[in-house]
Formats: structure tokens, C-alpha cells, sequence
């Protein structure tokens, strides 16, 4: 009996001194440092000529290439996105014919250069000279000369979204696997045919195992759209590098581009964090934070330790 | 006389080289609730698949209210039906899993109004209400918005019940459904479906080693080894006087 009475008494909060880490402040000590020499060398050095990078870190030639940059993401992320998926879902098809097309479409994009699909979408004038649209043996209802219709931005939209197609198609496969079985059989269990299972029931939960490499690959194409340079499309790098044939000032304007494709990258990161949150639900029981809430959290954290300590 | 709900013929299935089905022949009344009993591996739950074709025949026959799965006979010919004409078959056929399959990215009423709304067409306004109902019928009223991660195993497995009974089934089938459960959830799951069975009049058959269940709610019972049907009767006549030294043995095993 005795001993209950004392369970039942709430033992005090533990109150222990934590450990010491000297490694720690040492390693902060010597990164400070260092960070300190870095940017005490930049702001030093007169050749980085950082006049010259605030001039055209604003100019119209690089914020037009900017644009371009983001045009060329979106159209072949769209592109390789959709292919993606129809490669993926034909490369799962129980038909050898449409799953064999699907292996040697990715053999092919996946087996050669990024860089040479490129010039080669850029010279196709140089194969077929003319497109019509028609039926073969039959009729023809339009007709287009290659230069009018493959423009070097059409030319590199393709290369790249062709390109993206091949490897999406890999990691949509691999979503579309990870989500169990028994997901599948129940839907059919219901009378769902089998594209409407696809379409409601897996791709929405093989999103969570997409997303995330989905999210590398926009971030890679919004760097690898810097290739298209090689057939003159003005985008943010071929703008820079026109700007520094001219005025001869290549490292400033390659770090104005670097500024640009970081500030890019950075928003495509903050993004993919709200797109994977969103298709992550369901999948815990509580939803996962957000940067702003665990920066909040954080916060609040230190001042009740505070507070606590002031006790 | 009116068809029976199911009815097999010396149905065979194999995967493979391993012949899991080797004659199976059984009718089900309209209405009657029957429970399957076996040893792992005697081929339950692949004859339960069978009936909603999830998993093909190799040989024999088996009909679903007078038309028979999968196939469409014309003469001495049979052709396979299209996935369209499956799907229509299917949908008419409720199936609970033991590991219940719920959709894990939608909540329990998304679950519950997503075959109804996709596959029947129902407007969805109506599809709610009807959900919600039939949440309610299984005791989860509260939960209608609550993901599967958020809820228990029984809760799940109810749901899961609520999500078949959506599409007005005039047959259930029940894999197991209580053998994933801890133990304390088993009761609430076996609950509902004693509901369906009493309430409802419901024409279930039901995969299960739930005993007690067989004896309350069990028009008959069969004992199912090695891919066939070794005795069957009343679930009375499984307590008191199993005729099979298998059945008895397997009974002796988890009672």
C-alpha cells in the first residue's frame, strides 16, 4: 500500500547538466573562419568588379534569357512528364508490343548524349527537309518546310523533352511498383476497369514515390537547358556568354548567370516541398511541416527553453 | 426454383505446376451465409478470387446468379467476355480483403463513394449521403473524414465493408477478414457482418477460422483441403460430430 502512495507522487523533472561538446565549438570556430577569409577575399579583390555584375544582374538581355531558361523547363518537364508516364504505363502493359516499344524508346534516349540529341533535332532540316501531314499513300492536308517548323528553341524543346521522356518513364515505372498490390485488387474488386484503377487509385499514391526525383529532374533540366546554348537559343547562358564576347568580362556575367539559375533552383526546391506535402496525405498521420512552421516551432522551442531556464 | 447465387463445377486452378483448385463443386442459396474453413494452402482464398474472376479457371464451371464468370457459352463454344463486361460482373460482386486495401490517399468516405461515383455513376451529392449512411451502419460515423493511416485495424477493415456494401452487392465475399486484426478489434468487425447476415440477409461467403462466428452466423459450413471441398453441413454438425479425421484434427487445431 505504501509503495503506491508514493508511485501516485509525480517524480521531479530531470534536471542534468548535458554534455559538453568542445569538438563542436571548435569546428564552428575554424568554418567561421574560413567563411570570413572567403567573402573578406571577395569583397578584397577589385577583379570580381562587382559594379559590373549589379549592372547586369537587372539588364534586359539576361532577365530575356531568364525567362527563355524557365520557358524551355516547363515546355520539356511538360513534355518528358506526359511521355513519362504513357512510357511507363505502356512499358507495365501486359502487351510484349507496347511494353518492347516502351524498352527501346528508353534504350535509345536514355543511350545517347543529351548534347548530341540536341544537334541532332537541330540539323533533322539536314534528313527531311520537308514534314507533311497526311495520310501515307494518300491525300496530304498540310505541309511545312523543317527550318520553318524545328526553330532552334523547338529543336531544343524536343531534344530535351524526348530526352527527360525516357528517364521519367523509369521513375514513374518505379512508382507505379511501389504501390502494393492489394490497391489494385481492391479497386478491381469494385468494377474499376483498369485505366480508371491507374488513373484514381496508383498514380495518385505512386505521386509520393515520384515526386521527389521528379523534382531533381525540373532542377537538373533547369541547368541542362544551358546545352541549348550549343544551337544559339538565347537563353539565360548563351545570353551571358553573347554578352561577354562583346564586352570581355566572362567570369562576371557567368556569375550573373549563376545567380540566376541559384535563385531558380532555389524556388523550384521551396516548391517541391509544398507538392510533396500535398501528395504525401494520407500517408502519415499527421500532415509533414512546413519550412515556415518548423522555423516557427524552432523559435518557439528556444524561447521556452529560455523561459524554462529563467525558472 | 430460382438459380443459386453461386454455383461451381469441379472447378480446377493451377499456378503454374502447382494445381491449388482440384474440383470444387458447391451451390450457395440466395441468402445464405456460408463459411469456408481449411488449412493454409487448401486453396479458400483462391476460390473465393475465382468467384469474382480476380483469378481465371482452368477447367470446370462457375456461375454467379445464373450467368457464368468470365466467359459467355453460345453453343458448345465459349468466348472470353471483354474487360468492360468483367468490370460489369465485378461490380456487382463485394470483395473485403484481409488486409483490407483501403485507398490510403483518400479519407474513409472518399473511399467509400469512389466506385459508386466512378463506376456505377451515381451523382456524388447522393453518393455522400449514401456513404455516410452506411459509415454510420458500421459504426464509424465519426470518421468519415479520417485517412486509413488514422485508423485502427477493425476500424479499417469496417470501412472496407462500408466500401463494398456501397455498390449494393448481391454477393459478399470475405477473405480472412478478421485475421490481420488484433484481438480485442476481431469482435467489432465480426459484428457488422453478423449485422449483414441477420439485418440484411445478405449472401456472403466467408473465408475465416472465426468459429464462433461460423456457429452464430453460418447457414453452412465447408472444410476445404488440398483444393477440395472434403465435408460440409451444418455448423452444428462441425462441432459435434465432424464425420473427416482431417476436419477433426484441423479443428482440434484452433479451437
Amino acid at each position: 500500500m505504501a509503495t503506491e502512495t508514493v508511485d501516485q507522487v509525480r517524480p521531479d523533472e530531470i534536471k542534468a547538466i548535458p554534455v559538453r561538446h568542445p569538438g563542436r565549438w571548435v569546428a564552428t570556430a575554424i568554418l567561421l573562419f574560413l567563411v570570413f577569409a572567403l567573402v573578406n577575399s571577395m569583397a578584397q579583390n577589385q577583379r570580381f568588379e562587382w559594379g559590373i555584375i549589379r549592372h547586369w544582374l537587372f539588364s534586359s538581355r539576361i532577365l530575356h534569357g531568364a525567362v527563355l531558361t524557365i520557358e524551355l523547363t516547363v515546355t520539356s518537364m511538360a513534355i518528358g512528364i506526359a511521355l513519362g508516364v504513357l512510357l511507363a504505363v505502356m512499358r507495365l502493359s501486359p502487351n510484349p508490343l507496347l511494353s518492347g516499344a516502351s524498352w527501346f524508346y528508353i534504350w535509345i534516349f536514355r543511350g545517347t548524349p543529351v548534347l548530341v540529341q540536341i544537334l541532332f533535332w537541330f540539323n533533322i532540316a539536314a534528313l527531311y527537309p520537308h514534314f507533311s501531314l497526311g495520310i501515307p499513300l494518300g491525300p496530304t492536308f498540310a505541309h511545312f518546310s523543317a527550318t520553318s517548323l524545328i526553330t532552334p528553341f523547338v529543336a531544343g524543346m524536343l531534344a530535351l523533352g524526348l530526352n527527360e521522356g525516357a528517364y521519367m518513364a523509369e521513375i514513374v515505372r518505379a512508382g507505379i511498383i511501389s504501390v502494393p498490390e492489394g490497391q489494385s485488387q481492391a479497386a478491381q474488386s469494385l468494377g474499376m476497369s483498369r485505366l480508371l484503377t491507374m488513373r484514381r487509385i496508383v498514380l495518385p499514391q505512386a505521386m509520393r514515390v515520384i515526386i521527389p526525383p521528379t523534382g531533381n529532374e525540373t532542377i537538373s533540366m533547369l541547368k541542362t537547358t544551358s546545352l541549348v546554348s550549343v544551337i544559339a537559343v538565347a537563353e539565360l547562358t548563351y545570353s551571358a556568354q553573347l554578352i561577354y564576347s562583346v564586352n570581355y568580362r566572362t567570369i562576371q556575367l557567368l556569375i550573373v548567370a549563376s545567380i540566376w539559375y541559384l535563385a531558380m533552383t532555389t524556388v523550384l526546391t521551396i516548391g517541391q516541398h509544398y507538392v510533396e506535402r500535398h501528395f504525401g496525405r494520407g500517408s502519415t498521420r499527421d500532415m509533414p511541416v512546413t519550412a515556415a512552421q518548423r522555423l516557427k516551432a524552432n523559435l518557439l522551442s528556444i524561447r521556452r527553453e529560455d523561459s524554462g531556464q529563467a525558472r | 426454383m430460382s438459380e443459386p447465387m453461386v454455383k461451381a463445377e469441379s472447378v480446377h486452378k493451377r499456378f503454374g505446376r502447382l494445381e491449388v483448385l482440384k474440383g470444387v463443386s458447391l451451390e450457395i442459396e440466395s441468402g445464405q451465409v456460408v463459411c469456408i474453413i481449411g488449412p493454409s494452402g487448401s486453396g479458400k482464398s483462391t476460390f473465393l478470387r475465382c468467384i469474382n474472376h480476380l483469378e481465371k479457371i482452368d477447367a470446370g464451371r462457375l456461375w454467379v446468379d445464373g450467368e457464368l464468370v468470365g466467359y459467355r457459352q453460345a453453343g458448345d463454344k465459349l468466348y472470353e467476355l471483354r474487360d468492360s463486361e468483367i468490370c460489369e460482373d465485378r461490380a456487382e460482386i463485394g470483395m473485403v480483403f484481409q488486409s483490407f486495401n483501403l485507398f490510403g490517399h483518400m479519407t474513409a468516405l472518399e473511399n467509400v463513394i469512389e466506385a459508386p461515383v466512378h463506376v456505377k455513376k451515381i451523382r456524388k451529392r447522393d453518393a455522400v449521403a449514401q456513404g455516410k449512411v452506411l459509415l454510420g451502419r458500421v459504426g464509424l460515423g465519426d470518421k468519415v473524414d479520417a485517412y486509413p493511416a488514422q485508423l485502427s485495424g477493425g476500424q479499417q477493415q469496417r470501412v472496407a465493408i462500408a466500401r463494398a456494401l456501397a455498390m449494393t452487392p448481391k454477393l459478399m465475399l470475405f477473405d480472412e477478414p478478421t485475421s490481420a486484426l488484433d484481438p480485442e478489434l476481431v469482435g467489432e468487425v465480426l459484428d457488422v457482418m453478423k449485422s449483414l447476415a441477420f439485418d440484411f440477409k445478405t449472401t456472403m461467403i466467408v473465408v475465416t477460422h472465426e468459429m464462433g462466428f461460423a456457429r452464430e452466423a453460418a447457414d453452412r459450413v465447408l472444410m476445404m483441403d488440398d483444393g477440395r471441398i472434403i465435408e460440409e453441413g451444418s455448423p452444428e454438425h462441425f462441432f459435434q460430430a465432424p464425420t473427416e479425421e482431417r476436419t477433426k484434427q484441423f479443428l482440434s487445431a484452433i479451437l
